[in-house]
């Protein structure tokens, strides 16, 4: 399918098979959603005459019918439809007889000229491109990505937090260093040929039990020459009580370190409380700013969640580059729709027209001292991921596990203490294959949801943890989240083609 | 082309030689409560495999 779309006052088209991304002017626009219309076969072609008949053996049926309509269309049966028949032609536009009256000789032309080019991509397979019948990778046992789960316990509470104030609703505990250990050493043991390991370490918050976090990470460091492994540590913190200690000992041995900050001071100091009630804001944009100038050209994000408090989220990610970060992602908050925090669909124009507005400003400060640089616009789109990678988002699961101060191992940091998803502990070493199973073939080929969907190879079917807490399945759709993504991926391919 | 600005074309390579691993899980970078794959790079060290030579 080719989707087409208006973003920043310019229209684009996206195949979503192939990739290939094009700025394209309203007359193209224009064909191409005639093209999609569903009288069109997959290659976008609903003229009659231009079916050869080796398609029409492939679809017989849909040729069929496309044929009669067409052919009714072009002697003027219009008078003998219902009136509902009417309607439906009338909006699909795609009776050529009737669109060619209406045209002056220029537009002609240019509908002439935009066919020819349509045709010719359409022939390089980069138009109209058919999905690959390849069958997806099967699950080949090795795990490269580890969240490490060093402490169920938090310094805040968090209006919005997934793990009930890091607790995840069970006893607040840090994980000790021999657990921790014994994560390590399972990973390594199913990481196959995978050179590059990941372990982030999250809570709770991780700063509460820093002394294992810096005695796993010696430890790991220890293996990796013997091992020929190199490990990619990440670490997700609030900042709140971020010690210079702690800050020094990041900036040294993360790979990435992701900084939790929801942007103004009011709507962080909202949602975002410490354990006694007071606002956290301004500990934590302290010590953010502080390690900010520590890090330098390394890598670190500063990351916002918005809710329905502030639904001009737009303001709260300017803000944030305002106070000196230039790699910021601002995340929709994840919540059950009986939430007073939680996103409505009436509130997706709102949050539509701001993505649109943080673009456009994104674009307008690049190559000025206030460039920034926000998660979900990046899009590399001559070197992004392997369709592979593209199938199954995160590999939750399988590819990818979460450990519990434990020692037992979920799916995900989301999944921790879920007991559907419980895959097994890092002391046996052994994980339950049927739940290794589900989670792997839940791929993206696999979600009816997702077979229409432009947005496919760039969410890859979204999140499973989110699926499973919010629409009761890891195999279901959580509707708002796909709308979001699409809307964020939109303004992300409309900054590509136009920077 | 006058109508239609290539951006970018057929960027999305099918079957063999896919999957080597290498790249970080998605969920690692920043986002932590969603999942997005699209804006991740190949980090395959000898041949990006989504690299077409007539790619800009």
């Amino acid at each position: 399918m080719v989707h087409t779309f208006g973003c920043l006052g310019r229209y684009f088209a996206l195949d979503s098979e192939s990739g290939s991304l094009f700025e394209v002017d309203e007359t193209a626009k224009q064909i191409i959603d005639s093209r999609n219309s569903s009288f069109a076969d997959a290659e976008g072609s609903f003229f009659a005459e231009r079916e050869t008949d080796a398609r029409a053996e492939r679809k017989p049926n849909a040729y069929a019918e496309t044929e009669t309509r067409l052919n009714a269309c072009a002697v003027g049966e219009f008078k003998a439809r219902t009136d509902a028949e009417q309607t439906a032609y009338a909006e699909t536009k795609i009776c050529p007889q009737t669109e060619r009256q209406v045209r002056t000789d220029a537009q002609q032309t240019a509908y002439a000229e935009t066919e020819a080019e349509i045709e010719a991509l359409i022939s390089e397979g980069a138009l109209f491109s058919r999905g690959s019948a390849a069958a997806p990778r099967a699950y080949g046992g090795v795990i490269k990505s580890m969240c490490l789960n060093v402490s169920h316990r938090c310094n805040l509470r968090c209006a919005y937090c997934f793990a009930g104030g890091g607790s995840y609703g069970s006893d607040a505990e840090n994980m000790s260093f021999d657990v921790a250990k014994r994560a390590v050493d399972f990973l390594v043991q199913n990481s196959g040929a995978r050179k590059v390991l990941e372990v982030d370490f999250f809570g709770g918050e991780p700063t509460l039990n820093l002394d294992v976090v810096q005695k796993t990470v010696e430890y790991a460091r220890g293996l990796e020459r013997p091992l020929n492994k190199t490990f990619r540590f990440t670490v997700t913190t609030n900042a709140y009580a971020l010690s210079d200690a702690a800050a020094d000992f990041f900036n040294g041995e993360m790979h990435n370190v992701v900084i939790s900050i929801d942007g103004r001071k009011d709507v962080h100091n909202r949602v975002r409380k410490t354990a006694a009630g007071g606002g956290s804001f301004d500990n934590a944009l302290k010590n953010a700013a502080k390690f900010r100038r520590l890090r330098g050209d390394k890598q670190y994000y500063v990351r916002g969640t918005y809710t329905r408090q502030n639904l001009d989220f737009a303001a709260d990610a300017l803000a944030l580059v305002d106070y000196g970060f230039d790699k910021i992602s601002l995340e929709p908050v994840v919540l059950p729709d009986s939430h007073p925090l939680a996103l409505r669909f009436d509130d997706l124009p709102a949050l539509f027209g701001q993505y649109e507005l943080l673009a456009a400003e994104y674009l307008k400060r690049l190559g000025t001292d206030g460039e920034f640089l926000f998660f979900h616009f990046n899009v590399d789109l001559a070197g992004g991921p392997c369709e592979d990678k593209r199938l199954r988002s995160c590999g939750a699961g399988c590819e990818y596990v979460a450990v519990t101060p434990s020692g037992d191992v979920y799916p995900c940091h989301q999944f921790a203490l879920d007991a559907e998803f419980r895959l097994g502990d890092v002391f046996s070493g052994r994980l339950d294959s049927a739940v290794q199973g589900r989670l792997w073939s839940n791929d993206v080929t696999n979600k009816p949801h997702c077979q229409g969907c432009f947005a496919k190879y760039f969410c890859s079917g979204g999140c499973a943890a989110n699926s499973r807490n919010l629409a009761g399945g890891i195999e279901r759709q959580h509707k708002i989240s796909c709308e979001l993504m699409r809307k964020r991926i939109e303004c992300a391919l409309a900054i590509t083609s136009i920077k | 082309m006058k109508h239609i600005r290539t951006v970018a074309k057929n960027t999305i390579r099918r079957g063999a030689g896919t999957g080597c691993g290498e790249c970080q899980s998605s969920c690692q970078s920043a986002c932590k409560t969603s999942c997005t794959v699209g804006n991740q790079s190949c980090e395959r060290i000898d041949v990006k495999i989504n690299r077409p030579s007539d790619l800009k």
